[in-house]
């Protein structure tokens, strides 16, 4: 199937409305970045509130850091890079016609988000067992707050590694959706401009996390 | 689809048969026309919550009958809010790019679609699944907080706000969706010769709205995640009782609702722009001033949301810088406005009626800008904060130029969109109604406002009864306008005679192809040799 993709370079894949492969690959690449850009604003507003209630409380934050683990917060950011590492390494190899070795590395890059997952998974009950809930629901006899307000961390906590694992499953869906597509033969050398869009994707969701590990799990 | 495919009678309308072709079509200029068709529906829904508000304020509710159509403040309450929200989340936002910018844009650069037509299909879908949220709360527990969802209001009522703001929130991702494809479209998708500096002003309006889609909306969606989640887990984040700060709401939400108000007005300054050069018959006068002032407006749109929060507490040098900030949108404006003016003189002027509504368009931002430049001062603010004056302002603003400019932009590309001619005077009639209408109603709400009439009030003082009843009868005017303006498309859609190729004897490229267009939009792909308005 993938000889067969090869023999028909460029035309197999343009769409209608576009001139050439080129036009077609330029117009896919900005448009993932543009979406990117609205990712990080949407990102940027949350860290920006963040920015704001630390300066204002800065030892009921230091309070709520303390309660997090650093180790899985640690391991998790670790898990994550190397995906980033699989999955620009999926693009590689595609763009060298290595579809077996592509589909490892798409496959390695799935699981580490669920590696990721379970650990996020783990960490939320955990804090749910130990009666840090958000907001005001936290549980104050249990926890023995310090701060009456601390519920207002775990309420970041929660808006931010939730949202970002929200963004880690629908990475992660993205990336099953590329494996089915390239052990089906869709991409090689000529034509992979779903593959780097989504790629980026997972880039960035990284990224983010790379800012909501030091932000929760150390500072303070 | 052959080659010459209009020479036989094909274009867009006729290419696929049914109503699922229509729901599953990717062609830019269909999903313009179903946004057409929905926008059209909820600012029918809009306008009715309006003509109820304005019944309601037509006499004291002292008076007997016409003082209690609505039975009590939380009713209107209700109304209110529907009324701003459906108008402005789904009609004066999506309004021109979602139905002439989807129609217009990618014809106006020659190209064959928007560069991701599935994903302006998929924003369609989600302009309509957000609505549906939002029309939703409508049968559970109404809203009542005002558009604008302020904390803690918001998160104590004990009524549907969560719901509303996923479906602004889905609608918000729909607007992006619309800019994304605008940007990259204008960046990519240009026919050979189509350089920027030659590409026309509604689209270099579309370009600069575009850039404020995706900017903003995305600030304004965590916003909205943020109250749903404070609403149901209590995070704490703008709940001053846990320790959060309401105010931080309202900068979060003017960071985004300040632009928006952008998002609204520029593309209707673009085609402003189209009409005033087409019925002036002349070069448009300072064109790359026009074009980058639209840039302008946007930068500046930033830098300016806290002059909606001069009374909220915020500190006196931000109410000062911001006031400051605030006036300087009027450069950019001003100069749009000169330049419209310069166009006009000693050009050979049709009064057709699209230019009616371009010039209506002019009167009407002009009082509608200078009284924003008013309201931008610090202390005029603070004495006429939430009062008549700020309503009749940003009514003057959007209602008298978006949807001036919408009309207009509409009875221009008529012709074009579907193949047929409209009766010019009803068309005009409409224009005189609405237009009429429109000071009728909002004029007298200037001196009600400096007179001290407070604004979302159920009820008023004897004083103000004669400017309230003089307004709603305004009301009745606007609405005839608009049911002319109706019957007129109606009319012409059903019964039109057959429009010529360029009726208007316009230079832009969509009157370079057949109306109306065939599938992909032009027979043979047109290279580009000179400016959009060379007309002598």
């Amino acid at each position: 199937m993938s000889t067969d993709n090869v023999a028909h370079p460029h035309s197999a894949h343009v769409s209608h409305h576009f001139k050439d492969a080129t036009q077609e690959y330029d117009s896919g690449k900005q448009g993932i970045w543009l979406f990117m850009v609205t990712e990080i604003l949407m990102f940027g507003a949350i860290l920006v509130g963040y920015g704001i209630f630390h300066v204002l409380y800065p030892a009921m934050f230091a309070e709520g850091a303390r309660e997090l683990d650093w180790r899985l917060g640690f391991v998790n950011t670790l898990v994550l890079i190397f995906s980033s590492f699989t999955m620009a390494l999926s693009i590689q190899l595609i763009q060298r016609n290595k579809t077996k070795q592509a589909a490892l590395a798409l496959a390695t890059t799935v699981l580490c988000g669920a590696i990721f997952m379970v650990i996020k998974y783990f960490e939320w009950t955990h804090k749910f067992h130990l009666g840090f809930y958000p907001g005001r629901f936290l549980d104050v006899a249990k926890t023995h707050a310090e701060h009456a307000n601390l519920g207002m961390y775990f309420g970041f906590y929660y808006c931010m590694t939730g949202l970002h694992g929200l963004h880690v499953l629908i990475g992660m869906g993205l990336i099953v959706w590329l494996l089915i597509r390239t052990i089906r033969g869709d991409f090689h050398s000529q034509y992979w401009i779903p593959v780097e869009g989504v790629g980026i994707f997972w880039h960035i969701v990284d990224l983010i996390w790379i800012f909501l590990f030091p932000l929760l799990y150390l500072v303070g | 689809m052959g080659n010459h495919s209009s020479a036989a009678g094909e274009n867009y309308l006729n290419h696929e048969k049914g109503l699922w072709s229509w729901l599953t079509t990717v062609d830019h200029k269909r999903i313009g026309l179903m946004y057409m068709i929905t926008v059209m529906f909820f600012f029918l829904v809009g306008g009715i919550m309006a003509l109820l508000l304005r019944l309601e304020l037509f006499a004291p509710n002292t008076v007997q009958g016409v003082g209690q159509v609505l039975k009590n403040g939380d009713i209107y309450n209700q109304v209110l809010t529907y009324h701003g929200a459906i108008m402005v989340f789904m009609v004066i936002v999506p309004g021109i790019p979602a139905i002439l910018g989807n129609f217009f844009l990618p014809i106006h650069l020659g190209a064959k679609d928007v560069a991701f037509p599935k994903i302006n299909l998929l924003s369609w879908y989600c302009f309509m699944a957000g609505a549906a949220l939002a029309i939703a709360t409508f049968f559970t527990h109404k809203i009542d907080t005002g558009w604008t969802f302020y904390t803690p209001y918001s998160i104590r009522t004990g009524t549907s706000t969560v719901l509303m703001v996923l479906g602004a929130f889905i609608m918000g991702m729909s607007s992006v969706l619309t800019g994304l494809n605008f940007i990259v479209t204008v960046h990519k998708l240009r026919a050979p010769g189509m350089t920027m500096h030659r590409m026309p002003l509604f689209v270099w309006a579309l370009y600069s709205t575009a850039i404020l889609q995706m900017l903003a909306t995305p600030v304004l969606a965590i916003t909205l995640l943020l109250l749903a989640a404070e609403k149901i887990f209590g995070v704490g984040i703008f709940d001053p009782a846990l320790g959060g700060d309401p105010v931080l709401f309202q900068h979060f939400f003017w960071f985004y609702s300040h632009p928006a108000v952008y998002i609204m007005i520029l593309p209707a300054m673009g085609i402003v722009s189209e009409l005033i050069a087409t019925f002036s018959r002349k070069v448009i006068f300072g064109y790359t001033a026009i074009a980058y002032s639209s840039l302008g407006i946007a930068a500046v749109s930033f830098f300016v949301w806290g002059h909606h929060m001069f009374v909220s507490g915020q500190s006196a040098t931000a109410g000062i810088i911001f006031s400051f900030i605030t006036m300087l949108v009027g450069v950019p404006t001003a100069i749009k406005m000169f330049n419209w003016v310069a166009t006009i003189y000693k050009g050979s002027v049709r009064f057709d009626s699209p230019m009616l509504f371009a010039l209506g368009f002019l009167f009407l931002f002009a009082i509608g800008g200078v009284t924003g430049i008013m309201l931008a001062v610090l202390p005029i603010d603070v004495h006429f904060h939430d009062t008549y004056f700020v309503v009749a302002h940003f009514h003057y603003v959007m209602v008298g130029g978006t949807l001036m400019a919408l009309m207009g932009g509409f009875y221009y590309w008529f012709p074009k969109m579907f193949g047929k001619m409209f009766n010019e005077s009803l068309a005009r009639l409409s224009f005189v109604f609405i237009f009429v209408g429109f000071n009728v109603t909002f004029f007298p709400q200037f001196v009600l406002g400096a007179m001290g009439m407070p604004r979302r009030y159920f009820d008023y003082i004897p004083a103000y009864e004669t400017l309230n009843k003089i307004s709603t009868v305004g009301s009745w005017l606007i609405l005839t306008g608009f049911l002319f303006g109706l019957y007129t498309i109606v009319q012409g859609i059903r019964k039109g005679e057959k429009a010529p190729m360029n009726p208007w004897g316009a230079k832009t490229l969509e009157w370079q192809t057949s109306s109306p267009p065939p599938h992909f939009n032009f027979d043979v792909e047109p290279v580009v040799t000179a400016g959009p308005y060379e007309y002598r």
